[in-house]
């Protein structure tokens, strides 16, 4: 693709020829299959291919899916039945299709906390990271609106729950929330709507992704040391990098083989583990489940949503300056959305000019006891919000925006990086040709 | 360091994994760990247990509770009590569903057919039981994480079974107050409670709660032909085993569907491993082994 010079495609057999010169198909097809990738990537690259997967995986078994449900608040919860009794196969798709939520959002925050450490967002892959953030949060949206599907009880008073929050909104909230569920209460016309978007939004992010992968090719990968391939000629290139295929196919197969049987074992032997058990009741809004938990994917943001109640003093301060404005419940709302916003804007608040987290001495501390405030925030959020557990909450939220919004704009003027490898090609040598120090005349096999 | 990176992401999936789990917190009842022969990933129904379930669930439970999303075919199809097929059908003649298209429209009763499925709950209160072991599943600590039913197999006829065997006599504190509704059970925790038997900071000096359900099995309420036990627990643990049948009659295929991808998944695995180690090998700068 762009940046990176390499070999072009060029058709050799008459049909190659004519199909090319009428769409460059082929061409693109080629440039996407051996793109120059650089060498030294480890096993935290894989999560793209592993979540690229997934999407086709709950796509596929999605529809197959769609044939047999029906979008009814007194035969959904049935419907759902009969897939898992009735339909041939309709249980192994259906525990594939609940399952393959969990292992999408188990490697998109791997994927996401990867970018974190190895500065995957910064100059020039701000745009790649925005869309990843995108979708992200389509991910989000999507899961949330499929797991009202099956009616249970979780769905129903998890929908009434999170749509409440946009009821939050000062002024306009009621409207937004009547606006959005198509009644004043969760029912009918809220499940049709989500059972649509539902099955739109996987469209979307299908097209988002193609995108995320096509702003990536075009200023290539980062990798480990964060440092550029070098491009003033090919043969540089070639000592930086290798070809997509076979290298990368062949390791990441090798990878989503692994992951693929732990997920395999999953749905064959502890397919609900993961589930709320309360969603095999049929939903009945009179009787109100004694704790209503999000799916664990969302508990890290339900937590921080919660940690902001009316006693701390930040929030105090701002209903005190906002005339009453922005209370409690908005101000939770706004930090919860806030949580995410700022995770997207870590281009432009991450002022170190070393990339990778691996030459940053001090930033690993603080990285590492993010990735350990978010899985603090995971627990305590599916804990009730009593006794020590919002003290918990506040201080891990507090946390995570401190570091985003402080930490991470300080630690570019306070912190003495250490010096990168100067190439790939260095780190490469130095990891696996130690004694001789000399790259071997690698000679790619197409 | 690359390394470090990559290992140190284990733990963090295992316990992002268990918080997952977490999802049932609050008071923890007194559940045994019966032994099933359905759990682990090779466990699977034993038939003969299925239907013994059966028959307690037809002459017991069945006078107030339902199985509205099983069908009487399901008991002769594989994984399942297996009932012979002429068996299957006299049991469902036996039992009488309401029919809509009957008498010109106004409806009537019939004997069943193998299509039917069991009648709904006859008594308004007591709720169906199709779901009930998949719907009581997650109650399993320590902490609410979960971990007992992730490695000790705890999860929903446990708590049936231990909530049949649950019934005792009311505790002495309960005797201050005014009159309880309902029976007391150990098991039990979503029912009503004496404030006579809190402490004061609210906490509870006794476990379980009082369960609107009159204790259902005595001792010898059933008799089985193959002469099996007939005490409270036994009958409470074949009843359990059935009634994780109705909530989930595929678990049979469905281990075995899965035994099957993990046996092929490992070994793509394996062979995806060795073609990437031979790929890599010349530009590590290793010997091709
Ligand atoms: C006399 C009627 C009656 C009989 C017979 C009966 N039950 Fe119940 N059962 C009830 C009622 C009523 C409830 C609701 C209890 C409550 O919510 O307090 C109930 C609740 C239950 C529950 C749910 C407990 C919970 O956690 O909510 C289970 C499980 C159960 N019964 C199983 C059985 C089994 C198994 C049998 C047969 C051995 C049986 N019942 C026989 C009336 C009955």
């Amino acid at each position: 693709m762009a940046g990176i010079p390499h070999d072009h495609y060029e058709p050799k057999t008459r049909g190659e020829k004519w199909l090319e010169s009428r769409l460059p198909i082929l061409g693109l097809l080629h440039s996407t299959l051996t793109i120059p990738t650089p060498k030294n990537l480890n096993w935290m690259w894989i999560w793209g291919i592993v979540l690229v997967f997934t999407l086709l995986l709950q796509i596929v078994t999605g529809i197959v899916l769609v044939m047999h449900y029906v979008p009814h608040v007194d035969k959904a919860f049935a419907s759902v039945e009969h897939i898992m009794r009735n339909v041939n196969g309709g249980h192994m798709i259906r525990y594939f299709h609940m399952n393959g939520a969990s292992l999408f959002f188990v490697a998109v925050y791997l994927h996401i906390f990867r970018g974190l450490y190895y500065g995957s967002y910064k100059t020039p892959r701000e745009v790649t990271w925005i869309i990843g953030m995108l979708i992200y949060i389509l991910m989000m949206g999507t899961a949330f609106m499929g797991y009202v599907l099956p009616w249970g009880q979780m769905s129903f008073h998890g929908t009434a729950v999170i749509t409440g929050l946009f009821g939050a909104v000062p002024f306009i909230g009621e409207g937004l929330q009547t606006w959005l569920l198509g009644a004043s209460a969760v029912g009918q016309p809220a499940l049709n709507r989500f059972f649509s978007l539902h099955y739109l939004l996987p469209f979307v992010i299908l097209g988002l992704v193609i995108v995320h992968i096509w702003a990536f090719h075009s200023t290539g990968n980062n990798n480990p040391t964060g440092v550029e391939v070098r491009r003033t000629s090919k043969e540089e290139v070639e000592k930086d990098t290798l070809p997509f295929w076979p290298y990368f196919v062949i390791k990441d197969l090798f990878a989503l083989a692994v992951i693929m049987t732990v997920f395999m074992a999953i749905v064959g032997f502890m397919p609900n583990y993961l589930g709320h058990p309360d969603n095999y009741i049929p939903a009945n809004p009179l009787a109100t489940p004694a704790h209503i938990v999000p799916e664990w994917y969302f508990l890290p943001f339900y937590a921080i949503l919660r940690a902001f109640d009316q006693d701390v003093w930040l929030v105090i301060a701002v209903n005190w300056l906002t005339f009453g404005i922005v209370d409690a419940k908005f101000f939770g709302v706004l930090a919860m959305f806030g949580a995410i916003v700022v995770m997207a804007l870590a281009p432009w608040l991450d002022t170190s000019s070393v990339r990778s987290g691996r030459y940053r001495p001090m930033f690993k501390y603080w990285f590492w006891l993010l990735v350990v405030t978010f899985i603090v925030l995971m627990w305590v959020g599916a804990m009730p919000a009593d006794g020590i557990y919002p003290y918990i909450a506040l201080i891990a939220s507090t946390y995570w925006f401190a570091y985003f919004l402080v930490i991470l704009p300080l630690l570019g003027v306070l912190e003495k990086p250490e010096v990168p490898p100067n190439t790939i090609e260095e780190d490469f040598v130095s990891h696996y040709h130690e004694d001789d120090g000399v790259a071997p005349a690698a000679t790619p096999a197409e | 360091m690359t390394m470090r990176f990559t290992r140190s992401f284990g733990p963090v999936l295992a316990l992002a994994l268990a918080a997952g789990a977490a999802n049932a917190a609050g008071e923890a009842p007194e559940v045994t760990d019966f032994h099933f022969s359905f759990e682990g990933p090779f466990g699977s129904y034993d038939r003969m247990q299925l239907q013994r379930g059966l028959q307690v669930y037809t002459e017991v439970c069945a006078a107030c509770h339902g199985l509205e999303y099983v069908a009487f075919r399901n008991l002769s199809e594989p994984g399942g009590p297996m009932l012979p097929e002429d068996q299957m059908r006299a049991y469902a003649d036996e039992i009488e569903v309401w029919d809509p298209t009957l008498f010109d429209g106004e409806g009537d009763f019939r004997p069943a057919t193998p299509a039917d499925h069991f009648p709904r709950s006859s008594l308004s209160n007591a709720p169906d039981l199709s779901l009930m072991a998949k719907a009581r599943a997650g109650f399993s600590g320590p902490y609410g994480t979960g971990l007992n039913q992730l490695f000790r197999g705890m999860g929903g006829p446990e708590y049936i079974a231990s909530l049949l065997a649950g019934y005792e006599d009311e505790p002495d504190c309960a005797f201050d107050g005014p009159p309880m509704d309902g029976f007391y059970n150990t098991v039990f925790t979503a029912g009503g409670f004496p404030d006579s038997c809190k402490y004061e900071d609210g906490t509870h000096k006794v476990p379980g709660s009082w369960i609107a359900m009159a204790p259902p099995l005595w001792g010898d309420d059933v008799d089985f032909i193959d002469g099996s036990p007939t005490d409270v627990e036994s009958v409470a643990q074949d009843v359990a085993a059935f009634l994780m049948w109705t909530a989930e009659p595929k678990l049979n295929q469905r281990k075995q569907a899965g035994l099957t991808g993990v046996i092929f998944l490992t070994i793509l695995s394996v062979l995806l491993y060795l073609t990437n180690k031979r790929i890599w090998a010349p530009v590590k700068g290793k010997k091709i082994a």
